[in-house]
Formats: C-alpha cells, sequence, structure tokens
C-alpha cells in the first residue's frame, strides 16, 4: 500500500502552489496555471483544483481576475512564509521533539549538529 | 441526468439486479466500482441502449435508452472494454464514424492522439492492443458526448499511457460533461473521480460524491486497538477507515472505502442513506 501523503489532495495542491510561490517560481502579481490546466498537470479532477484555489483565494494568497484569470496576490510570498512557519512551529518540530525523546537525543546535539552544518 | 427506478435485469438462467435503483448528476466523473462479476458492465450497458431492462424504468438525458432514438446515440459514447475496429486508420475511421456525433471535433482528436501517442495513419490492425485502446480513447473523448461511458479504460495501458489518460480526462472535464469510469484498478483513477458509486453483490452499496464521503468517513492511522469499519495492517502500520466525529478531513483512500464498504455493508449503507 501507497500512502503518499496523509493530507487530502485538495490540501496537497495548496502545499504545492504555496511551494511555488514561497519558492519564489511564481511571482507576485504575475499569473499562474488555470484550474484546467492545473488540474491536467497535476492529473486531478478538475474540481479539486477549484477547491485548492478557492482556499487559496480565501487565504489572500491568490487573486481572481474575472475573464483575465489568477494571479498571486501582491504581498504573498511574505503571507505564505508566514503560514508556512506557524505550520513548522506547530506541526512539523513537535514531530522532531517527539522523536529526540524516544530516541534520547539532547537539545546540545540537535545545537551542535546545527552550527557544523 | 440518469435514474434507474426499480429496475430488474438477468441474463439467461438467473437474476442479476432485483429492484435497483440509481441516481446519477450531471458534470461529474464518476468511478464506478465493483468485484469482477459484480455487474458493472451490465449496468453501464442498461444506460446505453445495449440491454433492456425485464422491469422498471431507466432515463437517461431525459430520454429511454432502450428506445435507441438517433437524438439518444448522438449523446452517448460507450467505450467497451473489448472491442474490434475496422481495418482502417484514425483519418479513414473519423470521416466513416465521426459524423454521427454533432459536436465531433476533428481538430481535438488530433491533438489527443498526439497526447496519447498514437500516430494517425497507422491502421489499426496493426497496433498493438495498448495502442489500439488509446485511439479509441481518443476518439471517444472528441466525440463531446453530454455523457462518456468508459468500461476499464485503463486496462491495457501501460504506466505513461495511464498518467496521459489521467492527464487529458482532467483537461476535458466540465460541468457540462458526464463521464463514467468502470474500475476494478481504483489506484489507476483515484485522484480524478469526484463521485463514486460502488456495486457489490447486485445493489448499489454507495453512491456518494467524495466530499460526501470524507464528511462521513474518515481514512486514518489507527492504534492497535482503535475500533474501525474496516482496517488493514501495512508496512506503515494499521490504516482504516472510522466514522469521522470529528469533522476533520482526511485523504480519501479508494482501496480503503471499497474494502470497507464491501466488509461492513450495513454500516456503510446506513451511513450514507440519510
Amino acid at each position: 500500500m501507497d500512502f503518499k501523503s496523509e493530507k487530502p489532495i485538495y490540501q496537497q495542491i495548496v502545499d504545492f502552489v504555496c511551494d511555488n510561490i514561497a519558492g519564489g517560481r511564481w511571482p507576485e502579481e504575475e499569473r499562474i496555471p488555470s484550474v484546467r490546466d492545473l488540474a491536467a498537470q497535476l492529473q486531478v479532477n478538475p474540481n479539486t483544483a477549484m477547491r485548492a484555489y478557492e482556499r487559496l483565494q480565501m487565504a489572500d494568497i491568490i487573486t481572481n481576475s474575472r475573464g483575465i484569470g489568477y494571479f498571486v496576490a501582491k504581498g504573498a510570498k511574505q503571507r505564505v512564509i508566514g503560514l508556512k512557519r506557524t505550520e513548522f512551529f506547530e506541526v512539523t518540530l513537535p514531530e522532531v521533539f517527539d522523536t529526540m525523546d524516544t530516541l534520547n537525543v539532547s537539545m546540545e546535539e540537535v545545537a551542535d549538529q546545527y552550527t557544523k552544518r | 441526468m440518469i435514474t434507474f427506478k426499480h429496475v430488474s435485469f438477468g441474463y439467461r438462467g438467473g437474476r442479476l439486479f432485483d429492484d435497483l435503483n440509481l441516481d446519477l448528476k450531471r458534470g461529474a466523473i464518476y468511478g464506478l466500482l465493483g468485484k469482477n462479476g459484480a455487474g458493472k458492465t451490465t449496468l453501464l450497458k442498461l444506460m446505453a441502449g445495449l440491454l433492456f431492462p425485464k422491469k422498471g424504468e431507466i432515463s437517461v438525458l431525459n430520454r429511454i435508452p432502450r428506445k435507441r432514438e438517433p437524438g439518444f446515440l448522438s449523446q452517448v459514447f460507450v467505450l467497451p472494454e473489448e472491442f474490434d475496429l475496422p481495418r482502417m486508420n484514425m483519418d479513414e475511421y473519423a470521416r466513416a464514424y465521426g459524423g454521427f456525433y454533432p459536436d465531433f471535433s476533428r481538430e481535438q482528436l488530433t491533438n489527443l492522439m498526439r497526447e496519447l501517442e498514437v500516430p494517425e495513419v497507422q491502421k489499426f490492425h496493426q497496433m498493438s492492443f495498448g495502442q489500439k485502446k488509446k485511439a479509441y480513447i481518443a476518439f471517444a473523448i472528441a466525440c463531446n458526448t453530454p455523457l462518456l461511458i468508459m468500461d476499464e479504460p485503463t486496462n491495457g495501458l501501460d504506466i505513461p499511457s495511464k498518467s496521459s489518460f489521467r492527464r487529458v480526462i482532467a483537461s476535458v472535464a466540465n460541468e457540462e460533461r458526464t463521464i463514467i469510469v468502470s474500475t476494478h484498478q481504483v489506484r489507476d483513477l483515484d485522484q480524478l473521480i469526484d463521485s463514486v458509486v460502488v456495486l457489490d453483490g447486485s445493489e448499489i452499496l454507495l453512491n456518494a460524491t467524495t466530499a460526501e464521503i470524507t464528511d462521513k468517513l474518515q481514512f486514518v492511522h489507527l492504534e492497535e486497538n482503535d475500533p474501525a469499519l474496516y482496517a488493514e495492517q501495512t508496512i506503515h502500520g494499521r490504516w482504516g477507515v472510522q466514522v469521522n466525529d470529528s469533522g476533520a478531513e482526511s485523504p480519501l483512500d479508494m482501496e480503503l472505502l471499497f474494502n470497507a464498504a464491501v466488509a461492513n455493508r450495513q454500516a456503510i449503507k446506513q451511513l450514507f442513506n440519510r
């Protein structure tokens, strides 16, 4: 069995878009793929892609200019990074802490590894 | 769009469907799931007027399929699992058969053939099974019928072709078009489907949109003694299906859903037949 992710598909699409914005591949105020093109590219149902875009619109990360298409919102990169930081502190880091407890890894060892990079 | 009311049907010597009811809506991509021999193909043939019900009423696009009116047949395309194509290439075939479908697009056909990597000049009888199937899929889509029925379309396709198939279907799906895809290989299509129909033991166990399903069920990682409608042990731990009490959304796993529906018929039926 193959569990690629514990997230619903539309959430994975939201992440995909956010990664593109945070990584600067989709610059602010520039046009992004249409729902149909994105659905085809990711091989998902267009309704699922639509749902992802609706969420992104509600979060002011993308905007819809009727008849023209979707654009990366002004200030979206900062907002995405903010959301990703929250996710890092609320989801990723607690998991790392759990693993550290299980493996008996101290904060000093981690700090040591971090500075040695 | 498609309604079955109290439909009975059986082949000689047996009854397959008895008092079957079904309601499918316009503009969705339906996945029809069922085991081998569950009656998926029969159900599709009844919709298309290729088989006649013994009892009950079937209505498709506001017409009665059994009457096989030209105005109905030009609105429906059926891609069967097994088929024979004449000794022609696609250009000859399109000129001979495209005219039966008012919205058929020759240009779109060329684009689809290119996308699916099938040469237009090659004769069908010189093609491998997979190539022939892709050619027929391209033609089926290019007919632009409001109802497109595909019986096991991914059977015989190689891995890159399955990807191309998903890409093509995702790009042509719209509110005007209903696509019904039967499959026993749920993994091929699970991201594409927005409604699921499970056929098992001669009845419709489940007919729901993926949103309704994730609203009512949760597909989660389970602890050893957690109760579940269905669970299986995998190398990633114990995974299963639970009733969704928390309102949280989880990723729909078609295979788990299907196994849960078949293993726990009553619970699933109760949950979805409000």
